[in-house]
């Protein structure tokens, strides 16, 4: 594969960008293969370009059921932090962050990772209490945070609501200078042709319909195309989870619930940064084409339809408008819903399961796409040592039955509330 | 937007009603074993079709009811009392 460089534009255009390569190959699935990951997505694609990258195993097939970035990978907000409070979820996200810092020099495809800030908005005294402790749990695990006052963030985004008349006054905020934005299809081409370069092979169209078990070992899997064998096979099929272990005979703390986000018109430049509202559950960006970049909480009830109703939308659009009451007369120009897999206690599961060479990645409820390279890191890890990285041991799979469940809200097993 | 049909107040906006989960899972005695407590608060079908689900009516009658609902078109099947057999009603 050619690599990317304003070298290889030059080239191309004096030859009349005729003879471009795709970026991945097309290939026929072989018979077997030494590990199958089920699911195309920006995680599965990751965890195949590790397992090759870090641990040598390049016998590898990502099997995909439809095409590659038309799943959540493609219908997110593009959000990136490591924000959280507890140790587990701060080590990993971190991890995942440095990752995302160099990940444009490591695939050598342009994945638009921008450090613009992610600034929660606190709109009591209560709220930057908490954030105090938020952001000091952060930096004792080594993350950049920085506790703003009311002048501070009006310095820092004065379209927000700073009149008298807020019906929520702000009164500070909680400041990650590291977050930022990604653009999310890059994210997916970008490991998917970094991947295949190392001998992965891309099976597109390729629903898995069944597992190869022999007793309690993973012998391989049914597909569309075919029966193929596989000494390990890896499921990162994110909101969908349930569905796909089933067919391998698992029931897991899961359930699927519908995520709504919305674009608006292109607007000139007015947000240079993420803004979470502190008074509901509301967040915002601006993308490189000028669209405002949205979203809010879940429907709240099980859903697998990719598309959400409209109460919620009116309910985020309300929040936005009484955060930044200038976006009342934006026009919105898309609205989508991705399905998320809500887990048990808000926190992913990378782990092995009871059947032999079988490994899930999965509950991501709404934090999936930040931690795409940090997912895909450990996983890897995972699956190629039988055994978790010390980054993801608090994501196993049996926390729940041993009482060391990783509540980041403190909302217990209720998934619609995480 | 749904309309749910509640059994006491007939059909009403769904934002009338607050979301209580899947109602096909059985609260164990309080003495069941601990694999069984734990399939009870842990362990979901999630299926992708058909779901028995409760709702409370809050900005009703307060009453919970159960609904049968396709997750994937988010059509209501069938509505009834928290004790009612939704096959029966459904047909």
């Amino acid at each position: 594969m050619s690599r990317y460089s304003v070298f290889a534009i030059v080239r191309h255009a004096l030859s009349g960008n005729r003879d471009w390569q795709p970026a991945w190959r097309d290939p026929e699935p072989k018979r077997h293969y030494d590990v199958i990951i089920v699911g195309g997505g920006g995680h599965g694609l990751a965890t195949a370009f590790y397992l090759a990258k870090n641990h040598g195993i390049t016998n590898v097939a990502v099997l995909e059921k439809g095409y590659i970035g038309g799943g959540n990978v493609g219908r997110n907000t593009t959000i990136v932090r490591s924000n959280y409070m507890l140790d587990d979820n701060a080590r990993f996200y971190e991890h995942s962050l440095k990752l995302w810092e160099n990940l444009s020099q490591e695939l050598n495809y342009n994945v638009m990772f921008s450090q613009r800030g992610v600034l929660n908005l606190a709109h009591s005294k209560a709220q930057m209490d908490a954030y105090a402790r938020r952001g000091n749990a952060m930096r004792l695990n080594g993350i950049d945070a920085e506790l703003l006052d009311r002048e501070d963030v009006q310095r820092f985004v004065p379209e927000l609501d700073f009149s008298d008349n807020a019906r929520f006054p702000i009164w500070g905020g909680l400041l990650q200078p590291r977050g930022g934005t990604a653009r999310h299809d890059a994210v997916a081409w970008g490991f998917a042709r970094a991947a295949d370069s190392l001998g992965v092979d891309i099976i597109q169209n390729c629903e898995v319909t069944g597992f190869k078990i022999d007793g309690d070992r993973v012998l391989g899997v049914e597909t569309s195309r075919g029966v193929i064998g596989a000494g390990k096979v890896g499921i990162a099929v994110a909101g969908h989870t349930s569905q796909v272990a089933k067919l391998a005979g698992l029931k897991l703390p899961i359930e699927s619930h519908v995520l709504q986000a919305f674009v608006s018109e292109p607007l000139k430049p007015l947000v240079d940064t993420v803004i979470t509202f502190g008074a509901g559950h509301f967040y915002l960006s601006q993308s490189d084409k000028g669209g405002l970049v949205f979203g809010g909480d879940i429907d709240g009830y099980n859903s697998y339809a990719q598309r959400g109703n409209l109460p919620v939308a009116e309910h985020v659009i309300g929040e936005g408008v009484s955060m930044m009451p200038c976006l009342s007369r934006t026009r919105l120009l898309r609205h989508w819903g991705g399905i998320m897999d809500m887990s048990m206690d808000g926190s992913p599961i990378i782990d092995r399961t009871d059947i032999d060479g079988l490994y899930l990645n999965s509950g991501w409820c709404y934090g999936g796409f930040k931690a795409t390279p940090g997912s895909g890191w450990v996983f890897a890890h995972t699956i190629a040592h039988d055994e978790p990285h010390e980054f993801n041991r608090g994501f196993r799979l049996d926390r729940f039955r041993r009482g060391y469940a990783l509540d980041e809200r403190g909302a217990g097993p209720t998934p619609n509330l995480h | 937007m749904f309309v749910i049909h509640c059994p006491w107040c007939g059909d009403c906006d769904g934002t009338e009603f607050s979301y209580g989960g899947d109602a096909s899972r059985q609260r164990p005695a309080p003495d069941a074993d601990f694999d069984t407590w734990y399939d009870f608060v842990y362990l979901r079908d999630n299926p992708r079709g058909p779901h028995d689900e409760y709702w409370q009516h809050v900005s009703g009658c307060r009453q919970w009811l159960k609904v049968r609902r396709d997750v994937l078109t988010h059509r209501i099947l069938a509505t009834g009392t928290p004790a009612d057999n939704l096959d029966e009603v459904a047909s």
